[in-house]
């Protein structure tokens, strides 16, 4: 009897700590998770946590100091080059592993591995996207280079080495609550998170859309709704320039009329599943000393992506003999990507050109082994992409590979598709062979406008506008990337690929790029607008944001003597400038005597409006609602019955509309008998947005902030790990570019005085763990606009009070 | 006093084998101590229970504390969607406790089992 009660006991405690140590039951192993010793409580790093410590490392060719700062930013003195890449590598992983590796997964688009099968979709369209095979073909280039080779080599055997000292306890807590545990790092990983951000930055097209488009309206209409270019333009390069004539003469195709602008009904064409946010923008600008109070140019950059804790930035000095550069660098590459070193500044903007195009391919049959090109069929390659799956079988798909780059889109991904003989096979810059590691690798080294030049060549993907300062007094800004030479209109919509009639025609000489420097307006800037006006000799793209761009200009323009703090004002600037121009419009159009006591509140609040997105105001909430509400009342009868889809105009577009003809052909009404005005929409729209307004007012509340609500999420989305409601002005028409989850993720300003004056600040904090005081320590800070100043440190200031931690490698 | 000696090696055996071994190791050290101490099914459950109770309870609140609860509310909010991390602690110790006096109890039926096939 008492063997039995053994027993019993003994299977209850077995289940109960199988229960509790796994997921079976459970979603996560609470016993596991929970266990002080172990689990969650390991992660909750003491705030007076000493980072002091020695390390003996045999890989090391010399000593390497590491001071950290009261924000925990290390600033890294080594005797050798690849030391100081070693110990970056070692200090990123330290601080922000898991972060490196679900970014790389991401890329190589294993996310399915450790999140399940929930990133299904995005791995099959990050492997369709061909990001492994354009990371591999990246990292041949960045490893035939001798210094970006061994840069790498140190930088991975950094990671490594950290990656090995960790013991199952100090594990991130994301591998913790996930199950999983760290991967190797490899050159490849770094070669594939520089294509995330050339995915993020270089992958934002609208083919599909576009052509669905095309297929759906009349000429006419859709020269109307996709302008080429805007009036209000101020291009990056001062209009009028004289451009040379074009090295590479682009012919459009014969028959093009008929088969590629034909604007015919037609059914549409495949939709993609996930895009990459359009308005990843940034602002940078250069003064020269001419315009600055100190006599020395001084550098803006604030780059808007994706607000994520933890941050993507990761900030750091770095300081060899050859060189010492300050500035933040990406958790997963090494060297500084935006900062200043002891000579010069250099920062980026994303130059959103459109550089991945779509070709239609026609398969002999459904093995897909063949495709008909130049009057032949023609094999085709394939790659078995498996797909692992956490919980689940593994997931082979087949990605087919032709001329122009992979089969994106075919029946075995696209339900839209029910041929199998018809595919979309995509051709992106992303894919060719570059080295944009060592674009960055020079610019830390720079000294000078030549050493710049021959520093930006080398950025191929993602096409950026690199500004560039230096303490000589000289100021440029070059929009360079490998931009294909396109006839107007190429890649606008789905090409033919039944042949090279269709191909790029080749790319446009890096020496033609726009470029900009030491102009006598003393500035230099830009803000994602279209690089140039139309007298640029190659085909530009219709897709640009102008509203910051017009109003920083202005601006930068009007600015003389020029203080660090008035760079601080400006970046920090909330106002509207589409507002702006639209205010005038929309007031104007209202018909007052048609409204209540409620609506002419809110009539009354937008006309006192100084435009200016303040995080209290409730004017930029009520411009918004009526805005968006003109928006539908203009297009929405006339896309009733398009696809789903199909593009629609950007909001700039209708703004300029109607600001040249207020009896704009689309505000009509085509759905009835009656011919509506712009007066008559316009004061419904208003009507209907007061409602709106007065809903907001007893639920979430109708100030700007509120109704915004910026947030900052954590990569897995758990919402405590993120933080939520911040109380922010600014918005995407600002050049103060908050948005909801997506914003100015750094702001650096650099005085290039003889001792270097910076100040720059990021949301979030120097360590991934969110245990750590340090993993959302700058939040609040960023949030009231304020600014650390970044301290250069010199070695001789290593007894320094500001330095709190002191890490020493040795070999 | 056999309780109090039990219970505190029980602490002591358990943290010790946790610093090298899986969490759930501490059911092991709570078994091998209730095998040689002998005292009765539910003393012994009770024993574990405390032990391990006052052990993960004091850990994870001074952990916490150190930490100044950052970790905790976030922890808490995901784990049991309460923002409370007293809460999270006292739900460690009693995952710490369970186990244990579970294992004490086992240790001490399967003494018992073992002495009455030796009298029979």
């Amino acid at each position: 009897m008492r063997f039995i009660y053994f027993i019993i006991s003994g299977l209850l405690l077995i289940a109960l700590c199988v229960l509790l140590d796994t997921r079976i039951v459970l979603p996560v192993p609470f016993g596991k998770i929970l266990s002080p010793q172990e689990g969650l409580w390991q992660n909750a790093e003491s705030v007076g946590i000493d980072y002091s410590s020695n390390f003996n490392f045999d890989q090391l060719e010399g000593k390497v100091d590491v001071y950290f700062d009261d924000r925990l930013v290390p600033h890294i003195f080594a005797e050798k080059e690849n030391d100081a890449y070693f110990v970056q590598g070692f200090l990123h992983a330290k601080f922000r592993l898991w972060q490196m590796e679900l970014q790389a997964l991401s890329a190589a688009g294993r996310a399915s591995e450790v999140v399940g099968d929930v990133a299904l979709i995005h791995d099959r369209e990050f492997r369709r996207l061909g990001m492994v095979y354009a990371a591999e073909n990246s990292l041949k280039e960045m490893e035939k280079d001798q210094a970006t080779k061994s840069a790498c080599d140190a930088y991975t055997d950094g990671v490594n080495t950290y990656i090995s000292t960790l013991t199952k306890s100090k594990l991130p807590i994301e591998y913790k609550l996930l199950g999983c545990e760290p991967e190797k790092w490899t050159n490849l990983k770094t070669a594939l998170f520089l294509k995330y951000m050339s995915y993020d930055l270089a992958g934002h097209e609208n083919d599909f859309e576009m052509t669905n488009a095309r297929n759906y309206f009349s000429k006419s209409d859709f020269d109307l709704l996709f302008p080429m270019i805007q009036d209000s333009l101020v291009p990056i390069i001062p209009k009028g320039t004289v451009f040379s004539s074009p090295k590479i003469k682009t012919k459009i195709p014969p028959f093009a009329d008929s088969i590629y602008f034909k604007f015919l009904k037609e059914t549409p064409v495949a939709e993609e599943f996930e895009k990459p946010d359009p308005s990843n923008g940034s602002n940078n600008w250069a003064i020269s000393g001419k315009k600055t109070r100190c006599g020395a140019p001084i550098l803006c950059n604030d780059p808007h992506l994706g607000l994520t804790l933890p941050s993507l930035w990761y900030e750091m000095q770095i300081s060899v003999p050859s060189h010492n550069v300050y500035g933040v660098s990406f958790p997963g590459a090494p060297s500084i990507i935006i900062g200043f070193n002891d000579s010069c500044a250099f920062g980026f903007t994303n130059a959103g050109r459109d550089v991945r195009d779509y070709y239609e391919i026609k398969f002999k049959d459904k093995s897909k082994n063949e495709y008909w090109f130049n009057n032949e069929w023609i094999p085709t390659s394939k790659r078995i992409e498996r797909i692992k799956i956490l919980g689940k079988p593994d997931f082979i798909d087949t990605v087919t590979y032709t001329k122009f780059g992979p089969v994106m889109y075919d029946n075995n991904f696209s339900e839209k598709i029910n041929n199998s003989k018809l595919a979309y096979a995509v051709r992106w810059t992303a894919h060719e062979k570059s080295n944009e590691l060592k674009m960055f690798y020079l610019l830390n080294r720079a000294r000078n406008y030549q050493d710049y030049q021959k520093a930006v060549k080398y950025l191929k993907t993602p096409g950026q506008n690199c500004v560039f300062a230096a303490k000589n007094g000289e100021i440029a800004i070059k929009n360079q990337g490998n931009f294909p030479a396109k006839w107007v209109g190429q890649g606008d919509f789905v090409m033919p690929g039944f042949d090279d009639s269709y191909a790029w025609q080749g790319m446009i000489p890096e020496d033609e790029n726009p470029f900009l420097h030491n102009p006598p307006s003393g500035f230099v800037s830009s803000a994602n607008q279209r690089p140039t006006d139309s007298a640029y000799p190659y085909y530009l793209g219709r897709d640009y944001p102008f509203t910051r761009g017009y109003f920083l200009n202005k601006r930068l323009a009007e600015l003389n003597s020029v203080t660090i703090p008035s760079m601080m004002s400006l970046q920090l600037n909330n106002y509207d400038a589409f507002a702006g121009m639209a205010k005038p419009l929309v007031l104007h159009n209202i018909n007052q005597s048609l409204l209540n006591k409620v609506e002419y509140g809110y009539f009354q609040e937008l006309q006192s409006w100084k435009c200016y997105d303040e995080v209290n105001a409730i004017a930029p909430t009520i411009f918004q609602l009526v805005w968006g509400h003109l928006y539908n009342k203009v297009y929405n009868d006339e896309y009733a019955d398009a696809p789903l889809n199909t593009l629609r105009p950007y909001s700039s577009t209708l703004l300029e509309a109607l600001l040249k003809d207020s009896n704009y052909v689309f505000v009509d009404n085509v759905k009835t008998d009656r011919k509506e005005n712009l007066k008559e929409i316009m004061t419904v729209a208003f009507k209907e947005a007061a409602i709106e307004c007065l809903k907001l007012e007893f639920e979430k509340g109708i100030a700007w902030g509120k109704f915004k609500g910026t947030h900052i999420d954590h990569l897995l989305k758990i919402s405590s790990f993120g933080r939520g409601d911040l109380p922010i002005g600014g918005g995407e028409n600002a050049i103060n570019a908050v948005k909801s989850d997506h914003g100015p993720s750094w702001r650096m300003i650099v005085q290039l005085t003889s001792v270097t004056e910076a100040y720059g600040i990021f949301p979030g904090g120097q360590s991934g763990n969110p245990g750590s005081r340090f993993y959302d320590n700058t939040v609040n800070y960023w949030t009231v606009g304020k600014y650390y100043p970044l301290w250069m440190m010199k070695v001789y200031e290593h007894n320094d009070i500001r330095i709190y931690y002191r890490m020493h490698f040795n070999n | 006093m056999r309780f109090f000696i039990s219970l505190v090696l029980m602490g002591i055996m358990s943290f010790a084998t946790a610093m090298y071994f899986p969490w759930w190791t501490i059911s092991i050290s709570c078994f091998v101590v209730a095998v040689f101490i002998p005292l009765k099914s539910w003393i012994s459950f009770l024993s574990g229970f405390l032990s391990l109770f006052i052990l993960w309870f004091s850990l994870s609140f001074w952990i916490n504390l150190l930490n100044r609860d950052i970790l905790s509310h976030k922890m808490s909010m995901l784990l049991i969607k309460t923002d409370s991390p007293i809460l999270l602690i006292l739900l460690t110790a009693l995952v710490g406790a369970i186990i244990g006096g579970l294992g004490s109890l086992t240790g001490t039926l399967f003494r018992l089992a073992i002495l009455s096939k030796r009298k029979d």
